[in-house]
């Protein structure tokens, strides 16, 4: 049998058929839904008069579209609260399990699949997001996915995929201080552009992506799309076994063990190939930031804005202007000591309990500056649980951050967290699109150490400069 | 969904690269539950101000073309899965997109809803960008069955590429889910051979 890498293992594992000159059916272990790309889906089945085919396969929470203080009380905006009821009500109907505002399970969707056990090794699972990539993390295959294709996740338990390309991207070596898994990642997508993982499935590898954490390799998958890669995928290890051990929905007992013993066989074989490799080294590595709109825009943190003259193709030229302008920055500026208006840390790149541990560690027995509006938004209700378990809600609180209620939030700007026109907001999210955060809003993607650093100071910081 | 075989017709240009998903369709229209009059949200915030008001130099905003081909820049479609975006682009009237490159995923919702993305090479479309400036009345042909584009004054011309199955849904107007529920015993022998 010839050498295989654990993406095409997991791929061909689930491949009910393969359509001639067309995409492959692919078998799908855990569908994940929310309220926002989900009830046109389900009223095509209804219009089509199809059941949900396994109702036992999906996930079911609200995290897009909610407000983020006071979840105990009715949504005030209409459309929001019509759109949350009506995940309620398809959920009531299909007979699936909601972990709805108020569950103690509730939670971005990406931050409760892991968290819960649901996501494992060598399962096959699909979101109507495309941060879907996340987990990957635990060497699943895990990829975003339309609305139709929702639906037809729903009455078949497959979609139709053609067959992605592969690449890898090795990290090797020791991370320096105040550098985090979100600095690799905002850096490998400057390397490899916004477009770079177009077409390609991304096995992440390495020394340094072995040293990580589990929750540290989640931020690194879930920014595959950024690349545009489907996805991204980390092979299991011990670190994997040790984060799944013992939560709600992970195997128990004898199951456990055989299945910690089919899970480590899922890694790619010595020989295998890939249609793509490329190689970083951790140690040029620097906390990352992006200027721009678009999160390949980025820089080391100490780096300064490149100049329109440095670019000689015209149309990359005219996006970089065009950006420069939105972001109203200077080609060759330098964004160390720019005075921004708001911090945020959250979304399901960078809201898990490490990253609310790591932004407090900054944070204790400091203010933030008074131009700061610093809101923290928790995963899940886990993770506010356990923030309040560990006092970091006091850390918090104390320094003048506002500790609010589980959801996707500022990242997106769907409810009324939204940064307002015009104004600055060093955020842990995922995309600087322009308005991405609210209408004329201006982002600038960085790690939770920098956006901590950043609320303390006033201004765009280096972390390292604030730490022992 | 709706077939779809030759379009020939106008075209409108928005030649910015990496045209991402927020701007084709801004995150706070999403909260519909059904498919209808996304296409009033198309490009949101450029063809609009806060405040509502039209930006009148937006190309949207000055056309009275009834094009059905919309062409862009490289890569576009990237970041959200949102098929809201294919949804507003067909609404809007737009039934072929030309640009040199597509995000993954938006080029599957735009073959999900009968929407042709044509990928084009750099040279081809930079052609398309000077046949509008030369003259605003140009017409772009594209044929589904002979897998062609060409730009009728110039008669340039350039074949594209779309594997075969989506192609004959499109012909068809088939959905994946027809297919999907056709083949649903093939799918428990595969979950009880597991």
């Amino acid at each position: 049998m010839s050498a295989k890498t654990i993406f095409e293992k997991i791929w061909d594992s689930h491949v009910v058929k393969s359509i001639p000159d067309g995409p492959d059916v692919l078998y799908i272990d855990k569908h994940l839904i929310h309220e926002v790309t989900t009830p046109q889906a389900f009223e095509g089945l209804k219009n089509r008069g199809l059941p949900v085919f396994r109702k036992e396969h999906i996930l079911a929470t609200t995290d897009h579209n909610i407000p983020t203080k006071d979840q105990h009380l009715p949504i005030k905006e209409a459309l929001s609260r019509k759109q949350v009821e009506a995940l309620r009500e398809n959920c009531k109907e299909h007979d699936i399990e909601l972990f709805d505002l108020g569950h103690k399970n509730q939670g971005i969707i990406h931050v409760i699949g892991p968290q819960l056990g649901v996501t494992q090794p060598g399962r096959t699972i699909v979101c109507g997001d495309s941060h879907t990539s996340t987990h990957g993390a635990l060497g699943a295959i895990a990829f975003g996915i339309g609305t139709s294709e929702v639906e037809q996740v729903f009455a078949t338990q497959c979609v139709l995929q053609p067959r992605p390309k592969s690449m890898r991207v090795e990290v090797n070596g020791v991370l320096s201080k105040g550098v985090t898994s979100k600095d690799i990642i905002l850096h490998i997508i400057s390397k490899i552009s916004t477009s770079g993982g177009t077409g390609y499935f991304v096995e992440y590898c390495g020394t340094a992506v072995e040293g990580l954490s589990m929750e540290a390799r989640m931020t690194i998958c879930n920014m595959s799309i950024e690349m545009g890669a489907r996805g991204g995928i980390i092979a299991p290890d011990q670190i994997t076994f040790d984060y799944l051990e013992g939560r709600e929905f992970s195997p128990k007992g004898a199951e456990w063990d055989s299945e910690v013993a089919r899970w480590k066989a899922l890694c790619t074989d010595a020989g295998a190939t890939y249609d793509k490799t490329h190689i970083f080294k951790a140690e040029d590595i620097e906390p990352y930031i992006t200027y721009g709109t678009n999160p390949s825009m980025g820089i080391s943190i100490t780096g300064n804005v490149p100049t329109l003259d440095s670019i000689e193709d015209e149309s990359e030229r005219n996006a970089m202007e065009k950006a420069l302008d939105y972001m109203a920055l200077e080609g060759g500026q330098e964004l160390l000591g720019k005075e921004v208006d708001y911090v945020f840390i959250g979304s399901c790149t960078n809201s898990r309990i490490e990253d609310l541990r790591a932004a407090a560690a900054i944070i204790k027995g400091k203010q933030k500056a008074d131009n700061i509006t610093a809101w923290i938004v928790p995963g899940s209700k886990d993770v506010e649980r356990l923030a309040q378990e560990e006092g970091l809600d006091k850390i918090f609180a104390d320094a003048g951050f506002e500790l609010r209620e589980p959801g996707c939030s500022a990242c997106l700007g769907m409810n009324e967290d939204k940064v307002p026109r015009g104004k600055y907001c060093v955020s842990t999210s995922n995309r600087n699109f322009e308005g991405r955060q609210g209408p004329g809003s201006r982002t600038f993607l960085a790690s939770p150490l920098t956006a901590a650093a950043t609320a303390i100071t006033g201004k765009i910081t280096d972390v390292r400069t604030l730490m022992n | 969904m709706e077939k779809l075989n030759k379009v020939n017709s106008k075209f409108v240009v928005l030649p910015n690269e990496n045209l991402d998903t927020d701007q084709i369709i801004p995150s706070r229209f999403l909260k519909a539950t059904t498919r209808e009059a996304f296409g009033d949200n198309l490009f949101r915030d450029w063809r609009y101000d806060l405040e509502g008001k039209m930006i009148e130099d937006f190309v949207l905003n000055n056309d009275n073309s009834d094009a059905e081909i919309l062409v862009a820049g490289k890569n576009f479609g990237c970041g959200s899965s949102r098929e809201h975006a294919a949804w507003a682009i067909f609404d809007y009237g737009f039934r072929v997109v030309i640009s040199s490159f597509y995000a993954d995923i938006f080029k599957s919702n735009a073959l999900n809803n009968g929407l042709l993305p044509v990928q084009v090479s750099e040279d081809f479309l930079a052609q398309i960008f000077a046949a509008q400036e030369a003259n605003a009345d140009e017409i772009i042909n594209v044929d589904l069955e002979t897998q062609t584009v060409s730009i009728a004054s110039t008669g340039a011309q350039e074949n594209f590429e779309i594997n075969g199955y989506k192609k004959d849904c499109l012909l068809n107007g088939f959905d994946d889910i027809d297919y999907l529920i056709n083949i649903k015993e093939e799918i428990i022998a595969f979950e009880n051979a597991r």
